[in-house]
């Protein structure tokens, strides 16, 4: 009798594989190229995400699921530019022999924003002066992610290239309106308002494409600590500029911020998401979504609510 | 730049500063004495393994409730505890001496924290989270890190006579008292409140280094234990005072440049001081003559 039912239930699953295997395996470095992958994959793609919603991707450290889920893929999808360190180790490690598609290919990059430093002092922290990895804060660099994500999934499945390049297409023309959008929103603010202080440097594409200034304590990465005469050029900035706009990032200490934020007397404006999603449900938990969570907090603050 | 640009302006321009001032030196009240008596005790280490030790309870913490530094805290400080104890009540009970009990009970605890924070899935740096910064200080944490110097000069001049005697010469404490055990189980939870404070609020580095690197120059200078741990608490707050002065001039992180200060300190001493080492070699040795 048991042997029948065992019999039957082993029939029963093999037959009810097909219908659910995905097309390609693929695995995404951190939720934000993640959502982009799904978004472009769609059905075809079984996606992995290694750093997930409000995780620090700069000080992530892989783990054996990590190596496991990689080993299995048919496609790794990074950001580059060295936002990912543990990248080159985790790839070794694991022998991975497939594409790796690095999704800011062809984004025009630039420098981490220098500070007023003494000349002879470049070796503050470890990105310093190094390429900002952050290209995703500007829309238009995300519609050439797009397309490398898409191209990249077309090589490693040619199958399913029609269907990728339709939602490839698709979610290019909702980023390219949430663009025009958010240029109109920060039109709104008045040129000389323009500035926001953040906890780390993370916004320096978005400030450079929509004309934003932004102001950090820390540098490019989490793991800089903040000198005083750092905050106290920032706290002096604040007070002459009239910077109105003080934020705190999900993943850092906030703690910094609401130190500058008590002396200077400006409130903080809200949580802005810059290097990861939020969680379902958390009003950032889509690229989309995270872009239009830090307009509504960006503008208002900005003017001064 | 005249004197008052140099060394009164930055604390006078800016409240952080202030802060930072005022929570590293009242820090520096308690970690002065405390430092003497791990030097002392040969537990110099203690504050480096205690740094990883409270991890399972600052998991523990985000576990239950996620982010919040409250819980978080209040796990280290009873994760420190109950290791800080549990190595003394082994180096005291069985053949073990107390910084191989404290290592073995330290790693335990580190294994069983980076397992616990694995669990949940996200890989959130907890310590990063959990370790504040010294410009960072906010009402709460001063409020915190005063009520623990209070609570340990309190508990540290109620202790004083068992405490010495326990460090010094423990046979002689054994014959006339029974306090012994009790008082060194007390210090350890002393240290265990100092650092996790100090950790929470001023980061590990500034927390563990005005802890060891005052007491160990002092000891090239003066000899009594008073002289000892008043000394202590002197070049912790003159560090803190000069390294907040050059984090601020010299655009260097804060942290460090105190500890590097104090690190100045124990090397000039360490050299020149009464009982350094260029001093003692250069005073001639005195013999008894007839």
């Amino acid at each position: 009798m048991t042997l029948k039912l065992l019999l039957a239930a082993l029939i029963g699953t093999t037959l009810a594989l097909p219908a659910h295997a995905a097309d390609i395996k693929a695995v995404a470095s951190f939720s934000i190229l993640g959502d982009i992958v799904a978004r472009v994959g769609g059905d075809r793609v079984d996606l992995t995400t290694i750093v997930g919603p409000n995780a620090d991707t700069h000080v992530y450290e892989p783990k054996p699921a990590d190596a496991q889920a990689l080993s299995q893929a048919d496609v790794f999808f990074v950001n580059g530019l060295g936002f990912e360190g543990w990248l080159d180790r985790l790839v070794e490690a694991t022998g991975f022999g497939g594409p790796v598609v690095v999704a800011s290919e062809g984004v025009a990059t630039h420098e981490m924003a220098e500070e007023e430093h003494a000349e002879g002092e470049h070796d503050q922290g470890h990105d310093h002066g190094e390429t900002d990895p952050h290209a995703w804060q500007s829309l238009k660099n995300g519609l050439v992610y797009v397309k490398n994500v898409a191209a990249g999934l077309c090589k490693a499945d040619p199958d399913g290239c029609a269907t990728y390049e339709a939602n490839a297409k698709t979610y290019s023309d909702e980023i390219a309106a949430l663009d025009a959008k958010v240029i109109a929103a920060i039109d709104t603010v008045p040129a000389a308002q323009r500035k926001v202080i953040t906890t780390h440097d993370a916004f320096g594409y978005f400030g450079e494409e929509y004309g934003v200034q932004f102001l950090a304590p820390e540098g490019i990465s989490t793991d800089s600590e903040a000198s005083a005469a750092d905050v106290g050029r920032l706290i002096e900035q604040i007070r002459s500029e009239g910077v109105k706009a003080l934020f705190i990032e999900n993943m850092s200490d906030g703690r910094l911020v609401e130190q500058i934020s008590r002396e200077t007397g400006v409130t903080i404006g809200g949580e802005l998401y810059a290097d990861a999603l939020s969680e379902p449900g958390q009003g950032a938990a889509s690229y989309l979504e995270m872009f239009e969570h830090n307009i509504a907090l960006l503008v208002p603050a900005m003017t001064g609510k | 730049m005249n004197f008052y640009d140099l060394l009164i302006a930055p604390f006078a321009q800016f409240g952080f500063m202030n802060r930072a001032l005022a929570g590293a030196m009242i820090l520096s009240l308690s970690a002065g004495p405390v430092g003497v008596f791990l030097t002392l005790r040969r537990m110099s280490l203690t504050g480096d393994a205690m740094a990883h030790a409270i991890l399972p309870g600052a998991a523990a913490g985000f576990l239950v409730s996620g982010l919040a530094i409250l819980p978080m805290t209040l796990g280290g400080f009873a994760a420190g505890l109950v290791v800080a104890v549990l190595s003394g009540l082994v180096s005291r009970f069985t053949i073990q001496r107390e910084d191989s009990s404290l290592a073995a009970f330290y790693l335990i605890s580190l294994a069983l924290g980076v397992m616990l924070v694995s669990l949940k899935g996200s890989n959130v740096d907890l310590m990063h989270v959990l370790f504040g910064t010294v410009l960072a200080l906010n009402n709460d944490a001063l409020i915190m890190i005063g009520a623990i110097v209070t609570i340990s000069l309190v508990t540290l001049a109620v202790l004083w006579r068992p405490l010495v005697a326990e460090c010094l010469d423990p046979s002689f404490l054994r014959s006339v008292s029974r306090a012994g055990h009790p008082v060194h189980l007390l210090f350890l939870a002393l240290v265990v409140i100092n650092l996790v404070g100090g950790f929470q609020a001023l980061g590990t580095l500034l927390a563990v280094g005005l802890m060891m690197l005052p007491a160990s120059a002092a000891r090239f200078w003066v000899r009594s234990l008073e002289a000892l741990c008043a000394l202590a608490v002197l070049i912790a707050m003159a560090s803190s005072y000069v390294g907040l002065l050059i984090s601020y001039h010299l655009s260097i992180a804060s942290g460090p440049a105190i500890i590097l200060v104090a690190g100045a300190v124990y090397f000039v001493s360490m050299l020149f001081g009464r009982r350094g080492v260029v001093t003692s070699n250069l005073r001639p040795v005195r013999h008894r003559v007839a």
